[in-house]
This record gives structure tokens, C-alpha cells and sequence, in this order.
């Protein structure tokens, strides 16, 4: 893992990180780029962000894992034909799978951000907006606090739970939990 | 003739702590005579102060600053950490609602324990507010057919669909009308309450409840020291004794601090909401005016602020 970290920092020394371009919709990357000047530009009234309207828990990354450039660099060979992916062996793709891999959410070139369908980055924080994208109307309840769980003040500041906090965004199935014990029958109580 | 059951009665022990009813009047008449005397101690004053403490509603401010400061004398001592006994007023422009998915409640029962974690409810004897209901999803919402004590590896368990339920907190409540002492009645932000010093224990409510939704202290709140949470509100979750009735608040120690519930705070789910109804941007109203909502026993006239909903 240290060589890894090392050589993944010496490539970054070496090459001189690009801004993202996705390669496949340049009208995307104008898009992205028209985005990045909206929020250099210096806003007179303090706007609200998505973050703020949506304060998120952490994404739930497994130990280690992120920033997934660590281990991916500039120069991974980008296959985009499904096949099993050493050292992610124990992902269990049950999510449209006859349909869908890996880079179809996760970004090739930037690894640390994942994309929308139109090449727009986002953070893991924001994944809901890519979850919203097949799912709208789980979106639409989920934004009106409908869908999922919130936490902290009916009444004031709340805390959005991810979509990926309860649904595994690879096998997103609700799993099966032990129920605490059953009451104490009535005619039981001494 | 078949043999029937008996009822569980609570064996005739003298309370540990504290005083029946009766214990009181007399030990009160003695303290009377004592005060007459000028020769009172400590523990009978107590104890004739709990006998003619007034209805919470008759309190002044000043004897209610007394009385909480009382109260969290005792608790403190029983529990051996600070409690905190609050006496908060309803907020203005409140009206409490609750919307439960039936379309996603597992039935783990999360919600049963968190609760009697936050509302000091009796390990021993156990008291419980709420009763998860496991139905067939065939037969639909049918409670004849509801089994509380299912007892399975894991949940959901095929074919089943489950309903929890508690106090319902209805603007039309049985129980407030058939209470013959007037301890339990409905506050400005539409949670029932009881006061558990003016409750005579008759146990009428519990019969008026269509939901089955009041619990009776049979026997002396057996609570361990180190699970007792020591945030409590007068008419919520403050020590219950030993033949008063109790049951769901919405958790009124924490909603009238603007905080969710603490059963919509465990539930791993999302299947509990709780909002303002008379706030339009609440997601409350949003479930109400969006999604297939209905009432427990709507024909009853009692006019639940609990909503069971179908999010799917």
C-alpha cells in the first residue's frame, strides 16, 4: 500500500494534473466548465449550496479505501467491457448488472468523483443527484424528507442520511436484520 | 368447567421506596399532628407533600419551581446521577403529527427498545409502548389476526407486513374522556398527557383506549441506575410509580426542544416521520397531501394525529 501511496505521489510529481476533460460529450465539458465559473464568481449574497440545503452523513466507504487515487492513477487502463476487477473481488454487482459496471457511475479519470450521465463531476457527498437519475421520484420524496432517514430537528437543522448510507449502491436491496426480542407475554409477568 | 386464568395481581410487598396512597394519608395525618407539634422530619414531609401536591394545572409558577426542584432532589438521590425534571409549555403555532410506512417497516423492533431506553419505561416488570403488530400481507390490516410476539431469525419474514402501534395521540381521546380525575388531557400542541401524581390508577383509560395503547405499573418501575436517563420532563418521562398509568408522548421532553422523537431517530428504515402539521413546508404535510394515508379506526370518530401511510 506504502509503494502504492509513493508511486501514485511520484506520478502526480511527474505529471502536472490536467483539468478533467470527459472525453466522450465536449458540450458536457462546457457545461462543467460554464459550472466552475458560477461558483468563482463572487456571489454578492451568501447562495445556498447543495451541501448546506442537504447536510449529508459521510459516505460509507469501506476502511481504506478513499481517495481511490491512491491506487488509480493517470495511467490504469481504461476497459470498459465487464470483467472481474482485482483487489474489488468482493463487490457483488446487484444492481442492473445485465446493464451496468463500474464506470457507468464511477469517473475513469478522475477516480476520487463520480459522474452524471451528461460527464458533470460530483462528489461521493453529492451521489445522491447520480442515484436521482434513474430513481427521480425516490429523489423528489427523498428531498422532501419522505424517503430515508433524517436526524437532529423537526423543527431546524436536520441530517440527510446518503442514498449509499442505507442502499449499497452495488447490491442496493434492503438486507434482512434480527429483531430485538419479543415482548414479555402478559400472563409471563410476575 | 374449564379453569381460567388469573389475573397477574401484584403481590402484596411493601414498597421500597416512597408510599402508597394510603401509607400517605396516614403517614400525613401523622405528619399533621406532628407539624401540630412542632416535632416533623424530613421523610414525612415528603411525603405529605406528594399527597396534597396539586393537579399540575392548578400549580402556580412559584409551586411549580418548588415541585420540579423536589423532584430532581429525589430522582438524584434514587439514581445517583443529576436529573433534570422540566416542566417545558407547549410551543405556539404546534400541532404534532406522526406518519409511520407501512410499505417499509421491517418490524426489527428497534423503535420498541430506543424507546424505553428514552422514556424510562420498567425493564422489570417490562413495559412497552409500543407494539409492533405482525400481519399477513395477504389478509391486509386485519388486528384480529395481528401477532406482537412473532420471533423470527430475521425480518422481514415472507408474506408478513408489520404495524407498529402507540398512543395515537387523537384529538377526540376516549381516554381523557372517561379519566374520572381529570390526570390525563390533551395539550395546545396535541400531545396527550398524564399527570402521574393525579392519576388514581382505575385503569378506565386503559379500557377507553381503542388502541390499546396505555400501560398500567402493576408492580414497582424496576429501572437500572446506569440505563436511567436523567433528561426528564414532568409530564413525560420522569419516574412512574407503582399503580399509575403511562404510555406514548411523541417524547415530549424532546420535541419540545424541536428534536425528532427518539423512535424516529432508531429506526434503521426510515419508515417514521414526525413534523409541525399546521407548517405547509413540513414533510408531514407533504406525506399527507402526496401519499395513500389512513387512520387506525377512523370510525370511531377519534381523530388520530398518527398516520400509517403506503410510501411505495
Amino acid at each position: 500500500m506504502a509503494l502504492g501511496v509513493f508511486a501514485a505521489s511520484l506520478l502526480t510529481a511527474c505529471r502536472p494534473v490536467e483539468e478533467h476533460v470527459p472525453r466522450w460529450s465536449k458540450a458536457a465539458a462546457a457545461a462543467v466548465r460554464q459550472a466552475d465559473d458560477t461558483t468563482k464568481a463572487p456571489a454578492k449574497t451568501p447562495v445556498k449550496t447543495a451541501a448546506a440545503q442537504f447536510p449529508v452523513a459521510p459516505p460509507p466507504f469501506s476502511d481504506g479505501v478513499f481517495p481511490c487515487s491512491e491506487c488509480h492513477g493517470k495511467t490504469d487502463v481504461v476497459n470498459r467491457t465487464p470483467h472481474p476487477v482485482e483487489f474489488h473481488e468482493d463487490i457483488v454487482l446487484r444492481h442492473d448488472e445485465k446493464n451496468r459496471w463500474c464506470l457507468d457511475c464511477h469517473d475513469a479519470q478522475n477516480r476520487d468523483k463520480l459522474h452524471l450521465a451528461d460527464g458533470r463531476l460530483i462528489d461521493f457527498t453529492e451521489s445522491y443527484k447520480l442515484c436521482g437519475q434513474c430513481h427521480g421520484p425516490t429523489l423528489r420524496d427523498w428531498k422532501a424528507g419522505e424517503h430515508g432517514k433524517r436526524t437532529g430537528m423537526w423543527n431546524g437543522e436536520k441530517q440527510y442520511l446518503l442514498c449509499a448510507n442505507c442502499h449499497s449502491p452495488h447490491s442496493p436491496g434492503f438486507k434482512p436484520l434480527k429483531p430485538q426480542p419479543a415482548p414479555v407475554r402478559q400472563e409471563a409477568i410476575k | 368447567m374449564r379453569e381460567l386464568p388469573t389475573l397477574p395481581m401484584p403481590a402484596p410487598e411493601p414498597p421500597a421506596e416512597g408510599y402508597t396512597r394510603r401509607e400517605a394519608l396516614v403517614m400525613g395525618l401523622f405528619a399533621l399532628a406532628a407539624a401540630a407539634t412542632t416535632t416533623g422530619c424530613a421523610a414525612d414531609k415528603l411525603a405529605l407533600d406528594d399527597f396534597v401536591a396539586k393537579h399540575f394545572k392548578d400549580l402556580s409558577p412559584a409551586e411549580l419551581q418548588d415541585r420540579l426542584a423536589q423532584m430532581e432532589k429525589r430522582y438524584t438521590e434514587s439514581y445517583g446521577k443529576p436529573v433534570k425534571v422540566s416542566a417545558t409549555p407547549a410551543q405556539e403555532g404546534v400541532l404534532f403529527g406522526y406518519a409511520l410506512d407501512l410499505s417499509r417497516c421491517i418490524g426489527c423492533r428497534k423503535c420498541v427498545y430506543g424507546c424505553v431506553e428514552e422514556n424510562n419505561q420498567s425493564r422489570d416488570p417490562q413495559t412497552h409502548w409500543i407494539t409492533v403488530l405482525e400481519m399477513d400481507k395477504e389478509g391486509g390490516v386485519n388486528l384480529q389476526n395481528a401477532n406482537a410476539f412473532y420471533d423470527h431469525e430475521t425480518v422481514p419474514a415472507p408474506g408478513k407486513f408489520y404495524m407498529p402501534v402507540a398512543c395515537q395521540q387523537c384529538e377526540n381521546p376516549p381516554c381523557v374522556k372517561v379519566c374520572p380525575v381529570e390526570a390525563t388531557w390533551r395539550e395546545p400542541d396535541g400531545i396527550v398527557v398524564i399527570d402521574y401524581d393525579w392519576c388514581i390508577g382505575c385503569r378506565n383509560c386503559i379500557a377507553g383506549c381503542p388502541y390499546g395503547a396505555r400501560r398500567f405499573n402493576w408492580g414497582t418501575p424496576g429501572i437500572p441506575k446506569d440505563e436511567f436517563n436523567p433528561v426528564t420532563e414532568y409530564l413525560g418521562n420522569r419516574p412512574r410509580q407503582r399503580g399509575v398509568v403511562e404510555k406514548c408522548t411523541f417524547c415530549i421532553q424532546r420535541v419540545r426542544q424541536g428534536l425528532y422523537p427518539k423512535c424516529v431517530e432508531v429506526c434503521p428504515v426510515g419508515a417514521r416521520k414526525f413534523g409541525n402539521l399546521l407548517d405547509p413546508e413540513s414533510e408531514i404535510r407533504y406525506i399527507i397531501e402526496n401519499k395513500r394515508v389512513y387512520i387506525l379506526k377512523e370510525e370511531l370518530n377519534t381523530q388520530p394525529k398518527f398516520f400509517y401511510y403506503y410510501g411505495l
